[in-house]
């Protein structure tokens, strides 16, 4: 009986493509190891929901890390030049950094240009503020109020 | 109502709408759906063997002259199965069909042709996935609709069926005949 | 027992009854709140009441078809299966699309209820107007559950003999624990945008409404965040591959309204406190609640590609998105028509706490807005031109990681400043000491590691000064007791909040070094191999055979030494999950308050080795410690007892107003 579930789960690995996202990669330095991990996650799986080809199991995952692995290690090509082989392949869904271009003008720039709006708006706000805090100089409350708060504390002690 | 009320008031529904309008948009469409990088870019350049003919390699050069399907399929691929009756179809009505037998097992895709009819006119063994890899391909089936001049002009994710001919591929697919 | 045989249908007919109550609870107190009528007003808290306990037997029938096996309900039968543990379909209950949402409905009526009990010293129409908005939320989502994602329907009359099984990734711990929390902070934010709607209804925007709104933010904001937290955790120990974090569209999800949050419960402090920044925090709650439902859609409407997303449908996602469309424009316009346009005359100077919490608000919305822009752009882009475009953490990495290290920068400067004006002379007295701290203690780890890394040395600096400004403005307060006596006098609103700081300090630690001083190696093991990683050496022993409840697997031994010394014996698994034939890693880890040691298994190769996975990973335990801390902070403030202390209104909301001159403490 344990034959055959060993039997049967070891086939079933093979039918599915899940030729398990740990290769078993040379190589010569550290560096270029981070640079193909880096690079590889980089990298997305076209047909995964939303999982770079680093972590993938899918067969076409395995694929593009042989292919990133040959072309960095084999062919010493610099990392643009294997995105942009395979960008000419699967368009530009495959890098998870998107293109700094005319399209992602907002993407990139959006955020910055927010935050300096917003500082903008705060210097605005504070002058404001300081001005305010000018105005009402030392005399904070006036006369009338004074009495006011008299009344209310007198109200409070009253009350308890 | 002030003046600036009424900006905003009229910026939040123009913001609403734009939101709504692209969420629609998402939603009739499948995220997951990815459009091919070579469309109106010529096939790949390929020197592979012929499934069917011991020996002999079939080339992009053999592609050309008049439109066509490039079909990649598999006998490990279930809606393959599915949508060769379809093919079959289609090549008896005189549509030219050349298959991709992607990251398969020869003798079982040779087998395979043999009992459900072969479709192709002729079929590239890909079994390492080169091709595939060229073309964008991320698994089967998947089919690339070709002019006379070799350039890809269509792809398809999915299987080839009455629907999909008669809404998607037939259309431009005539029209290629007609240039 | 016939009758047993229907309770899936009473759990239905409870949702319906569920659904009245919520109607009556919607209008009738809104209106009464309107027309001054006590009668109607009084109608929430009974209405709340009865919505709550239906909700409760619907969810206890649900959860009852999943413990009895019965698979004649559909919902149970597409997530369950008779071999599955027993705490596994308590789980299972929440699993999946419908479900989750009779969870989250069940914790609003929850919510709901809570707000009911704790709200004595409310004026009587700020409770009804909170409560009929809690109960308009909950028509929606109750509407939602009827109409489009009914858990109760059933398979009749050929039911399956067995359930599909719930999905093996959801089998763990996590999942208990996960959703849940989550939907408290979700749901939660519903509570603070009640409130906010309540005030422009009213026409009451005070500090008073910021004192009540605030601890029922602070405790859903908590609860967000150790959510999120536990997702994190959960996915690093499950999915196989050591990351914590991968900027997935449900993932950000969460964050975006957690991050609003942040900036909402600041800008409650100052509402509270000084009466000013009303408007920025009636839209920041307005904000939190709607991003909160934001999240709902895109995580169920399968608009964007996700592996958390829920099996998706147009028409439900149609119905979130007409949900959340009526809900962000409604309160939008509302709050144009009702904001005040009287602005306070109360001035502070640059220097002044009003400043550096206007300055946290801006980095916090920033910060969201980026991960919205970011998370939208693919569909953003897909429905102006077409193009297919990725965004993933190489992009939210770069933009978010600088706009929190701001962030922690202000946050330092931010804890000494005093409100409305603070001197110069006294900020330098203060800070001088936690700067010149900072530095030596950044340099000085800096230069104890073997390599020299930039980020770390930042994120060193920025650690130590958010922690010791903390430091240093509680030595200040307690300068006249003496620390540890003194500091027994603080409040807990004020401790509270430098828990969370120190969180967020013990976090960015976590997050640093695991990410710069991880080593890994993915090779080839045969078994007697022994290889080494950083300090440690892992030696393969093989894998063998086993058999779980639901599962086989291949089970591998590997021994961790130090030295010569075994440190930890760890058993990665590739396991295959019957029912679904589905393949699954479990990685085998030593955790530890420094590093953790983390192994899995790949594939299978010749003569018994294995393709394996090591990793070491330095602090990544401190990465969770850090969100607890802030979590726990965040639930210590909100017991602060002055949130409960019977204040005649009249005196505070008075004293509130003239009292220009707060004090020190938050």
């Amino acid at each position: 009986m344990n034959k055959l579930f060993l039997a049967l789960m070891l086939s079933l690995a093979a039918i599915f493509p899940a030729a398990a996202a740990i290769d078993t990669y040379e190589f010569e330095s550290k560096a270029d190891q981070e640079r193909f991990r880096s690079l590889t996650e980089e990298l997305r799986c076209p047909k995964c929901q939303n999982q770079n080809i680093a972590d993938s199991d899918a067969e076409i995952s395995l694929d593009m890390r042989e292919l990133t692995y040959r072309m960095m290690i084999d062919e010493g090509k610099t990392n643009d030049e294997i995105v942009g082989y395979l960008v000419e392949r699967y368009g530009d869904f495959v890098r998870y950094k998107p293109p700094v271009d005319k399209r992602t003008l907002l993407l990139w720039y959006g955020p910055f240009a927010l935050l300096a709006f917003a500082l903008l708006i705060l210097v605005v706000i504070v002058a404001r503020r300081r001005k305010a805090v000018k105005a009402l100089g030392k005399n904070e409350l006036s006369a009338a109020e004074q009495q006011r708060i008299q009344q209310l504390i007198e109200q409070t002690r009253e009350n308890k | 109502m002030s003046k600036g009320r009424l900006i905003a008031v009229f910026a939040i529904l123009l913001g609403v709408a734009a939101f709504a309008g692209m969420a629609v948009y998402g939603l009739n469409n499948d995220p997951r759906e990815l459009p091919s990088a070579l469309i109106n870019k010529p096939f790949p350049e390929f020197e592979l063997n012929n499934l069917l003919a011991e020996g002999q390699t079939i080339s992009k050069q053999d592609l050309l002259g008049k439109p066509a399907l490039v079909n990649v399929w598999a006998t490990w691929c279930p809606t393959c199965r599915q949508e060769h009756d379809d093919l079959n179809k289609l090549a008896k009505q005189g549509v030219t069909i050349f298959g991709v037998n992607y990251k398969d097992d020869s003798i079982k895709a040779q087998k395979w042709l043999t009992e459900l009819l072969n479709p192709y006119a002729l079929n590239i063994s890909d079994p390492k996935g080169t091709l595939g890899f060229d073309l964008g391909v991320y698994g089967a089936p998947e089919t690339f609709l070709l002019d006379k001049q070799g350039v890809i002009r269509l792809k398809h994710v999915g299987e080839v069926n009455d629907r999909v001919w008669r809404e998607k591929i037939g259309p431009v697919y005539e029209e290629l005949l007609k240039q | 027992m016939e009758l047993a045989l229907y309770i899936p249908e009473l759990g239905h007919l409870a949702l319906i009854l569920a659904l009245c109550f919520a109607v009556v609870q919607a209008f009738f107190p809104l209106i009464g709140a309107w027309k001054a009528d006590h009668h109607w007003m009084s109608l929430g808290q009974p209405a709340a009441w009865g919505q709550f306990v239906f909700l409760l037997i619907s969810f206890a029938c649900l959860t009852w078809a999943f413990m009895t096996d019965d698979f004649t309900v559909a919902y149970t039968a597409n997530n369950s299966n008779s071999m599955l543990p027993w705490y596994y379909k308590i789980s299972a209950v929440w699993g999946a699309h419908e479900g989750s949402l009779l969870l989250w409905a069940f914790i609003l009526a929850g919510w709901t209820f809570a707000v009911a009990i704790f709200s004595r010293q409310l004026p009587e129409e700020m409770l009804a107007r909170v409560l009929s908005i809690m109960g308009m939320i909950s028509i929606g989502f109750l509407l939602f559950l009827i109409v489009t994602s009914n858990p109760f329907e059933r398979i009749l009359p050929q039911s399956p003999v067995d359930g599909r099984d719930l999905n093996p990734l959801l089998q763990d711990f996590g999942l208990v624990i996960h959703p849940p929390m989550l939907y408290m902070g979700y749901v939660g934010f519903s509570v603070a945008f009640a409130f906010a709607i309540a005030a422009l209804l009213g026409g009451k925007l005070d500090a008073a409404w910021a004192r009540w709104s605030r601890p029922w933010t602070q405790v859903a904001w908590a609860f967000l965040g150790l959510g999120i937290a536990l997702g994190s955790w959960w996915a690093y120990y499950e999915l196989g591959w050591g990351g914590w974090w991968f900027w997935d569209p449900v993932e950000n999800a969460s964050l975006m309204p957690w991050l609003v949050g942040t900036a909402l419960l600041h800008s409650l402090a100052v509402t509270e406190k000084r009466g000013l920044f009303k408007n920025w925090t009636v839209l920041l709650a307005i904000a939190a609640f709607s991003l909160s439902l934001l999240g709902t859609f895109l995580v169920r409407s399968g608009v964007l590609t996700s592996v958390h997303a829920f099996a998706s449908d147009p028409t439900r996602g149609v119905f979130i998105l007409v949900f959340l469309l009526v809900v962000v424009a409604a309160s939008l316009l509302l709050f144009t028509m009702r904001a005040p346009s009287v602005k306070s005359k109360v001035g502070f100077s640059l220097l002044s706490q009003e400043t550096l919490l206007l300055i946290n608000n801006i980095v916090l919305v920033v910060a969201t807005a980026m991960v919205l822009i970011g998370t939208l752009y693919p569909l953003i882009l897909d429905s102006l031109t077409g193009a297919k475009l990725s965004v993933g953490p190489p992009y939210f990495n770069a933009l978010f990681n600088p706009l929190i290290a701001i962030l922690m920068l202000a946050l330092g400067v931010g804890v000494t400043m005093r409100w409305k004006n603070t001197p110069v002379t006294w900020l330098v007295k203060m800070l001088g000491p936690v700067l010149l701290v900072s530095a030596a203690l950044s340099l000085l780890l800096t230069m104890l590691a073997d390599e020299f890394n930039g980020a770390v040395l930042l994120v060193y600096f920025l650690s130590a000064w958010v922690v010791f400004a903390g430091l240093r403005d509680m030595y200040e307060k307690t300068r006249h007791k003496g620390f540890w006596a003194g500091v027994r006098g603080l409040s807990r609103s004020y401790l509270g909040m430098h828990l969370g700081h120190l969180g967020l300090a013990v976090c960015a630690i976590g997050v640093v070094l695991s990410s710069h001083y991880s080593s890994e190696r993915d090779l080839k093991m045969a078994i007697g191999d022994r290889i080494e990683l950083g300090k440690y050496g892992f030696v393969f022993e093989g894998a063998e055979h086993y058999e779980g409840p639901n599962y086989i697997s291949d089970k591998g031994t590997i021994r961790v030494f130090k030295g010569d010394k075994q440190i930890a014996l760890l058993h990665p698994e590739k396991r295959l999950y019957i029912v679904q034939s589905m393949p699954m890693t479990e990685a085998g880890i030593d955790p530890g308050f420094t590093r953790d040691l983390y192994v899995a298994l790949g594939e299978p190769l010749e003569n018994g080795a294995w393709a394996v996975r090591l990793q070491v990973k330095p602090f990544v335990r401190w990465i969770w410690l850090g969100a607890l801390l802030t979590g726990l902070g965040g639930l210590l403030a909100a017991c602060d007892p002055r949130y409960r202390r019977k204040v005649s209104t009249r005196v505070k909301d008075a004293l509130t107003t003239a009292k220009n001159e707060a004090t020190t403490d938050v």
